[in-house]
């Protein structure tokens, strides 16, 4: 266990916040993606995505220097993700800029992690958006690979699948594959179903680094969680302060007050936890399998339970379609399913950390 | 002065130890060498020079008290004197006079003077503001009727911190002052309170027609809300627990029972187990942060979060617990009133953990209280219509 970890922002750090937070402010208010969502049919916002991979030049965050990009700031990258999903943003920017990249991590075509840390490409890992465990080896067979994939995150859009193959990651063009959309729980994030029928594909490099990049998703989506978390907190409280009922501020009732007083707790404990996650990342630590867990469960429920909240406590404009509490229900309870219910890790922590439910 | 560096303190631990050899202290020696380590600032280094003090970072303070453990220098039991420690020394030392803060801060670190606390009484619990013993001036100095509740090591106690209504014709907040107050002062009656567990930790404290010199209020007349805020914010840092590696504390015998007992599992309870373990290593962690965020000198309010979450796990597992170890779980090893001067709440049977972790809830501030405070302080929602606090104490309903 790494327990010098510092668990607190640095000034950069909060700097790199505002100016997320302002430019989302600017390009991606909850009224874009209500309409991104509503119009349905694109894979992504494109305009806001390259402003968040080139014009701000955030995609290449945790690409190695020698390929262009920033080399490794994991903290950085969550303070990004954290602000993306305090915004709702339709952007490929964990699946791509993320997990993508770190399956790539031992690639032998250095010139990918370029292309992706200038935003001109993205990438999608060919896994279900579900997968907590080891993923399905897809077979290639003479430089062509065969198999469906269902449920991938951002993969529709994505310029380039790497797949998990029999003998290592192979890359193929996002042309190459017929890709079905999903009509999805979260649109704001589309899945689509893949189907490979003898795609030409190249061996871009070892499996070595999928478990990493599993790893660092959970981590990843749960920072993403604390964002989620942390607009639906302060929407609610702005709204409770305004909404007047029975002659006084709706606010000012306990039994709304002590529900938003144990979610501010739990929130503030998520962000211990994802802030632990993500510096064990950041330093290459010991605890990595025990801290991504960990977080995905912490950020899963609160994200969950702050979205519930908040559709709750707005009452009637809450339940509908133009207020955007439902943006972030959808996409709170969709993050809490990928790479792993809580659930599922919890039954993963019982191992790590020897609470079997039977004896080995 | 310079900023005290880290390297700075270390060599004056070392010349302090090389000065005074802890090896082979009797109790006599032992008291000796803890008056010296006060005068050389080495006890609470973030304290000013000359109140123990180097007016140093508080993140330097784990760096003297592990450089004392290591050369096996005789401690101040701050487990017996937590309540000196925690909160009256912060409370003399911000509010204080010097000649106060001269006379009460060395014993009080030492350990020579045990302190207690007297704030609630038996009609002002989570209103405490609504308190009722009164102190009227007479003379050069004051006269204490009342009683208070609640008081943890009143029986060994030699002084006390005190609130008292000085002017119950003013809404509440502002009649109140806060004393110090000489527990061996004629008047003064300490009774053991039994308590659910069956012990007594804490007393009840009558007093009656207790003198109070005017040299022994801390801050002004009218003044002993604004003053006992400093006490409480300490006193709610301290219940939430100091830092524990992963698995310290309540959830360390949870697990641990369920290591030891292959034969009692069910899946339902490892449901139950492995929620809580989360639970327990994310409240833990956030206590981590939130001492980063002290020793950064910024602490925010993450602290109240602490307190209340310890309460509420502390519950949870250790009636988990109980469900876990069956009929073993009900033999208890005693329900005699023993009068405990320090607290394990992990400590003794799995009935007491229960039953002691009933009163952490409670104690320190109920959690709906303490729910009240994030929701107004911290996340700035308003108050509920109040109807006492603009009227005089004395026309309240009670």
């Amino acid at each position: 266990m790494s327990e010098m970890l510092d668990l607190l922002e640095s000034s950069d750090e909060q700097d790199l916040r505002s100016g997320v937070r302002e430019m989302l402010a600017a390009e991606c208010p909850w009224q874009t993606v209500l309409s991104f969502v509503s119009d349905g049919g694109e894979a992504y916002d494109a305009k806001l995505w390259r402003t968040v991979a080139t014009g701000m030049g955030l995609a290449g965050l945790l690409v190695p220097e020698a390929q262009g990009g920033a080399g490794a700031q994991w903290r950085a990258a969550a303070v990004v993700v954290e602000e993306l999903g305090r915004a709702v943003a339709p952007v490929p920017f964990v699946s791509s800029a993320v997990v993508a990249t770190t399956a790539l991590g031992s690639s032998d075509e250095p010139s990918l992690l370029g292309r992706l840390a200038s935003g001109e490409l993205t990438a999608a890992l060919a896994v279900p958006y579900g997968l907590w465990s080891a993923p399905t080896l897809l077979s290639v067979v003479d430089g062509a690979v065969t198999g469906t994939v269902r449920g991938v995150a951002d993969a529709l859009g994505a310029g380039l699948l790497l797949v998990p193959a029999d003998d290592g990651l192979y890359a193929v063009d996002g042309a190459a594959v017929r890709r079905t959309r999903v009509l999805s729980l979260d649109e704001t994030r589309p899945l689509a179903d893949l189907e490979f029928r003898a795609a030409p594909a190249r061996l871009v490099g070892s499996l070595s680094a999928v478990p990493c990049a599993l790893r660092a998703a959970a981590a990843m989506t749960a920072a993403e969680q604390v964002g989620v978390a942390s607009w639906c907190l302060d929407e609610t409280v702005g709204y409770l302060k305004e909404r007047y009922q029975f002659g006084r501020p709706v606010g000012s009732f306990q039994a709304l007050k002590h529900r938003l007083a144990d979610l501010w707790v739990e929130l503030t404990q998520a962000r211990a936890v994802v802030a632990y996650a993500i510096a064990d990342l950041a330093a290459g630590g010991s605890d990595g399998r025990v801290a991504a867990s960990l977080a995905k469960i912490v950020g899963s429920e609160v994200a969950v339970r702050a979205a519930e909240e908040c559709v709750q406590m707005h009452g009637g404009i809450g339940f509908t379609w133009e207020h955007p509490a439902h943006l972030y229900l959808k996409r709170a309870k969709a993050t809490a399913v990928a790479y792993g219910s809580p659930d599922r890790h919890r039954a993963r922590l019982a191992t790590l950390v020897d609470l079997p439910l039977e004896e080995s | 002065m310079a900023e005290i560096t880290e390297a700075d303190l270390r060599a004056r631990i070392s010349a302090f130890l090389a000065d005074h050899d802890p090896a082979g202290i009797d109790d006599d020696g032992r008291l000796a060498f803890l008056r010296a380590r006060f005068d050389a600032g080495l006890a609470w280094v973030h304290f000013p020079v000359g109140l123990g003090g180097l007016a140093a970072g508080r993140s330097l303070q784990p760096v003297a008290d592990d450089a004392f453990a290591e050369a096996g220098a005789p401690d101040n039991r701050p487990t017996r004197i937590g309540i000196g420690l925690g909160m009256a020394a912060p409370t003399i030392l911000v509010h204080g006079t010097d000649a106060q803060r001269s006379r009460f801060l060395r014993p009080l670190w030492t350990g020579e003077e045990v302190w207690c606390q007297l704030f609630s009484e038996p009609g002002a619990g989570s209103d405490l503001a609504g308190l009722a013993t009164r102190a009227r001036r007479d003379g050069d100095g004051w006269v204490l009727d009342g009683q208070k509740v609640w008081t943890s090591m009143a029986h060994v106690a030699r002084w006390a911190i005190l609130l008292a209504r000085t002017d119950p014709d003013v809404p509440k907040h502002a009649g109140l002052t806060f004393f110090v107050l000489d527990m061996t002062a004629p008047g003064v009656e300490v009774r053991p309170l039994r308590q659910l567990t069956g012990e007594a930790e804490f007393n009840e404290v009558y007093l009656t027609g207790v003198r109070v010199p005017d040299e022994h209020r801390l801050g002004d007349v009218g003044a002993g809300w604004k003053v006992a805020q400093t006490t409480l914010m300490n006193e709610r840092v301290s219940i939430g627990g100091g830092a524990l590696p992963r698995e310290g504390g309540m959830i360390g015998v949870l697990a641990k029972a369920w290591r030891d007992q292959p034969a009692v599992r069910t899946p339902g309870m490892h449901d139950t187990i492995m929620r809580l373990w989360v639970r327990a290593e994310a409240a833990r962690l956030t206590g981590l942060r939130v001492r980063q965020q002290l020793a950064a000198g910024a602490p925010g309010p993450d602290g109240s979060a602490v307190k209340l979450s310890f309460a509420t796990l502390n519950q949870q597992i250790s009636a988990a617990e109980l469900d876990l170890r069956g009929d073993e779980g009900l033999r208890r090893d005693s329900w005699a009133m023993s009068r405990p001067e320090e607290v394990d709440f992990t400590g003794r049977d799995a009935g007491y953990r229960y039953l002691r972790a009933k009163g952490n809830s409670i104690e320190g501030g109920t959690s709906e209280v303490l729910r009240n405070i994030i929701a107004e302080r911290v996340l700035g929602l308003p108050a509920e219509p109040r109807v006492d606090t603009r009227v005089a104490w004395k026309d309240l309903p009670r």
